[in-house]
């Protein structure tokens, strides 16, 4: 298997991002820059954090029209994995690629730390490792992170158990109280109807090796590669 | 390029109002005038006093700071050498820091001060070829707590630098992984704002700011010219005043994704061979790079204004010269290279342009097109600024004390956990990404900050220290106080220190007893990095930190970084296992004076500091490296503000986490309050597993080091028991008033 890390004009995660396919998980993975019009032969795509464009106008609002992002839709289209994480995921919010927005903190705050995670369903090829309930200690760190919908399209992402992470406490309950940002409904990331793009706040390529604090995030690199047929080397 | 020909206004004629203006004294206009043989013109003027300003010249300092340290055989690049200074971390690694301050912009505009202060220091680390790899910062406001007037502007002050600070950091992508906050109302109007960055790189990387090679085009990178920053360098170099106000167009405006480009295209071509040089142009702007370029590499540089990217039209060559807008190189490219360059920028959009030539004649020419607007030699300007011994008047030594006052040590510790200097600073680093780039191995808050490298694989711990009211009481043995401080915080992480930057604050050294401040204070750090042999690779002076009334405690910040051998090495502050036997390492110590419990419940900043003794410091961090590398800690955490009391309650803290101690001293013979936040140094309280306490013991005790079983770790609460009487403390009740204090003012 074959992963593209696309690199965006003020992406800042892209290396951690690389560092964890490729070296904690061994995928072969190719930095892929914005300018670039073709994703040929990935099998997995990554939009990763940072603040593409300096996050100028709106979060993700000017990487959507980057070249690269015209074939991440058709990518995407195709079926291919796509997960964006942090400024990834609001790009593909951006983009159309998921239901809904991010706007800015409830509390105004740029917020980075540790916040736990429930996860919700796990019929998908990101988080079928994982187990429905399971709670995962991942980092988070934004500003726009208050993930916002309408009544309609939150119904739907319910019923079609989209919402894949939702903020909760220690012990897995979901809370205002464990709500770092505002979310509606506590959501830290969703999937599409197809259940081949995957949107997340947390940040799981900060919790893949124990010597920083967790490595709760490589459950959903796992569940990627087995999805693939991959055996995970970690 | 704008290069639409308008014409410019005359420029101002030269009197002596307009010369004071500029800071420049008669004496230096003298000298000026026999450097150049000639009347200098307005742009001229302009360009002598950005570079003669203390910032740029260190003329005040310059006697001063040749104290230091600053060699060593891990020194690959010396302080004062190039724009930081560079250590060897071993395996053909090395690492690139410095701290710089930004107090004066930050005291006008918090928000753009503490941003540019933090791309400023970015630059200076990328430009030697290092990838930055983490970020620290060490910051001093006026009080918060109240409904004051000051007390609202203070908190204003806070918030704006601390999301200054944030924007820039976690826009570029580089972690805030550390640093202090203190706050004291000799920082009135007059915050200090220091920032430190970290890079790595290989050692045949390190890049040079030198213009070689004759004939070898410059070219300029990065954002467009405009008019703001205009002499912020000079703006720097005098006091805060009622008007400084209208001194806001002085304060540059950020551009952290721009800076973000000119990180990457930067490091992509320097790993081509187009790159005979290479300069940020941070305070004084294109002046300073060209005459700085010029002079380190023996040659002179010849640019032309009209070739410069500018954001307007109209700009003079005196506000060109002058601007300090951000996010701006300049490169000296090998002849024959010149496309690598073009193909590199345009690939990260970013704006380039051949402005000039490197020349042999030794001068810093400036043309617009085909007229010469400034002609002065370069290394005059850059290196040869007037050199000031100023005068010094010791100040009294401070007078010990005649009591302690008593209080509720109950309550006490209550109001020093809360006091916000003492606090969590969980409010400040909440908002700083400090996980970006997958190093981060100690989160904040615990006595050093910790970081892998991935790329180097070596393991780094950083610390930044300073208690000013030491300082204030005896700069000497303050200065000396906060490089063992720094040391120690180090070697409770698992560290041996490596090299020191620094930061010296103080107020205007015209005035004597300011300078003997000064003076006092760097031999005390030169005393310190000797002891601990830990050369200053480079830092910065800022001076005339006063407010309308008066000087700023001085406040020589130390920041020291040191390597951690092994991932099991890596010690954090905090108590780890109910049953855990808890030590004091060193001894119950008896010293008040200088001390937080005399500040925060009496308002008091009096008394003889705490007395460091070098030798018994160094043992006692070499007893605390053999036992953590024996695998025997579980915990360490140095003693220091709030003294012991404070130390094993921080202890009990962990995260959002706590777990209680049960501590019995025994019999001391001292009074609570002295028992309890005394602030003798060289003492650091450690846990570790009861079958390894006895070990514990009979390692400290060989190397010299005085070591007690104080205690034990475990249940919900924090008792201290001595002399026969017992205090007791829910530990989640002091933690929600550490943790929760910052936030409550600024809430």
């Amino acid at each position: 298997m074959k992963a593209a890390v696309i690199r965006f004009p003020g992406s800042n995660c892209d290396q951690d991002c690389h560092y964890a396919l490729q070296r904690v998980f061994g995928v072969p993975t190719d930095y892929v820059w914005h300018k670039e019009s073709s994703l040929k032969g990935y099998d997995l795509v990554v939009l990763p954090g940072g603040f593409s464009y300096g996050d100028y106008l709106r979060c993700g609002a000017i990487a959507r029209f980057s070249p690269i992002m015209k074939a991440v839709v058709d990518y995407a289209e195709n079926g291919g994995l796509l997960i964006g994480i942090c400024n990834g995921f609001q790009v593909l919010t951006e983009s159309r690629l998921l239901p809904g927005a991010l706007v800015r903190n409830r509390d105004l705050h740029f917020i980075c730390e540790h916040r736990f995670l429930r996860v919700g369903a796990c019929d998908n090829p990101f988080l079928n490792q994982a187990k429905p309930g399971q709670v995962l200690n991942i980092p988070i760190a934004h500003g726009e992170g208050n993930y916002t919908a309408d009544e309609a399209t939150l119904e739907e992402l319910n019923a079609n158990r989209q919402i894949l992470v939702r903020y909760c406490d220690a012990q897995g309950v979901v809370s205002e109280a464990a709500n770092p940002n505002g979310s509606l409904n506590n959501i830290a990331g969703i999937c599409n109807a197809k259940r081949n793009v995957f949107g997340l706040m947390p940040h799981p390529e900060r919790a893949c090796e124990a010597r920083l604090g967790s490595e709760d995030g490589n459950v959903i690199f796992q569940s990627i590669l087995n999805h693939l047929g991959v055996r995970a080397v970690a | 390029m704008n290069t639409t020909a308008v014409s410019l206004p005359p420029d101002p004629e030269i009197t002596p109002a307009v010369i004071a203006k500029h800071g420049i004294t008669p004496d230096e206009y003298a000298l000026i005038q026999k450097i150049l043989g000639r009347k200098p013109n307005f742009t001229e003027l302009g360009i002598f006093s950005v570079m003669w300003s203390e910032h740029c010249s260190y003329k005040n300092s310059k006697p001063e700071l040749k104290k230091f340290p600053t060699t060593g055989p891990t020194v690959l690049v010396k302080a004062g050498e190039e724009n930081a200074g560079v250590i060897d971390v071993g395996d053909g690694w090395a690492i690139a820091f410095k701290m710089e301050s930004h107090n004066h912009p930050s005291a006008i505009e918090p928000f753009q001060g503490a941003a540019t202060g933090v791309g400023g220091i970015i630059r200076d680390i990328f430009t030697m070829g290092a990838r930055p790899v983490f970020n620290l910062n060490s910051l001093r406001f006026g009080s918060i707590t109240g409904d004051s007037a000051s007390a609202k502007t203070n908190r204003r002050l806070f918030s704006g630098v601390v999301a200054g600070i944030a924007h820039y950091g976690n826009c570029i992508g580089i972690p805030t992984i550390g640093g202090e906050v203190y706050f004291d109302d000799s920082y009135e109007g007059n915050p200090l704002v220091n920032v430190l960055c970290l890079g790595v790189l290989k050692h045949e990387e390190i890049a040079r700011g030198a213009a070689k090679g004759i004939g070898n085009p410059v070219f300029y990178v990065g954002a467009e010219t405009g008019r703001d920053g205009l002499a912020g360098a000079a703006f720097a170099s005098r006091e805060l005043t009622e008007e400084s106000k209208q001194d806001r167009p002085a304060v540059q405006v950020g551009d952290p994704f721009k800076e973000k480009l000119l990180l990457e295209a930067c490091l992509e071509l320097l790993t081509t061979d187009a790159v005979a040089g290479i300069q940020d142009m941070g305070a004084a702007g294109l002046t300073c790079s060209t005459c700085e370029t010029a002079s380190r590499g023996n040659t002179g540089v010849e640019i032309d204004l009209e070739k410069v990217p500018k954001r307007e039209v109209g700009m003079t060559p005196y506000e060109i010269m002058l601007s300090e807008s951000q996010e701006r190189m300049l490169i000296i490219v090998e002849k024959g290279k010149e496309d690598i360059v073009r193909r590199i920028f345009e690939k990260w959009d970013l704006p380039y342009a051949e402005v000039g030539t490197v020349k042999d004649d030794g001068m810093m020419r400036v043309k617009v097109g085909e007229v010469t607007v400034a002609e002065i030699p370069a290394r005059q300007l850059a290196d040869e600024a007037p050199i000031y011994h100023r005068e010094t008047q010791a100040k009294p030594a401070p007078a010990p004390l005649c009591e302690i006052p008593k209080t509720d040590v109950s309550l006490a510790l209550g109001k020093l956990l809360a006091d916000p200097s003492i606090a969590s600073k969980e409010w400040v680093y909440r908002q700083y990404d400090h996980m970006v780039r997958d190093g981060t191995m100690v989160l904040p808050g615990s006595d050093a900050a910790v970081f892998i490298v991935r790329e180097a694989n070596k393991i780094l711990a950083s610390t930044s220290d300073c208690n000013a009211i030491y300082c204030l009481l005896d700069p000497r043995e303050g200065a000396r106080l906060a490089v063992a401080e720094a040391a120690r915080n180090l070697a409770c992480s698992g560290a041996i220190p490596l090299a020191v930057t620094d930061n010296l604050n103080f107020g205007n050294p015209h005035k004597p007893e300011n300078f003997w401040q000064l003076r006092e204070c760097v031999e005390g750090i030169a005393e310190g990095c000797a002891a601990f042999n830990t050369p200053v690779t480079g830092g910065n002076v800022s001076l005339y930190n006063e407010n309308p009334a008066g000087a700023i405690d001085p406040t020589p910040t130390i920041a020291m970084v040191g390597i951690i051998k092994d991932e099991s090495h890596v010690t954090t502050s905090s108590f780890k296992n109910a049953g855990d036997t808890v030590i004091l390492l060193g001894e119950l110590g008896d010293e008040m004076g200088g001390s937080h419990y005399l500040k925060v419940l009496f308002g008091r900043k009096e008394g003889i500091p705490p007395r460091i003794n070098f030798e018994r410091e160094r043992a006692l961090h070499n007893t605390l490296r053999g036992l953590i590398g024996r695998g025997l800690l579980a915990s360490a955490h140095d003693c220091a503000e709030g003294g012991l009391a404070v130390t094993l309650a921080e202890s009990c803290f962990c995260g959002t986490q706590t777990i209680g101690a049960e501590i019995d001293f025994g019999t001391t013979g001292l009074a609570p309050e002295v028992l309890l936040f005394n602030e003798s140094q060289t003492r650091v309280v450690v846990s570790a597993k009861p079958e390894d306490a006895e070990a514990v013991l009979v390692f400290a005790h060989e190397k010299g080091i005085p070591a007690r079983r104080i205690g034990t770790v475990g249940g919900a609460q924090l008792g201290l028991k001595a002399d026969g009487a017992e205090t007791r403390w829910n530990v989640a009740d002091l933690q929600s008033t550490w943790r929760g204090s910052i936030a409550a003012c600024m809430a």
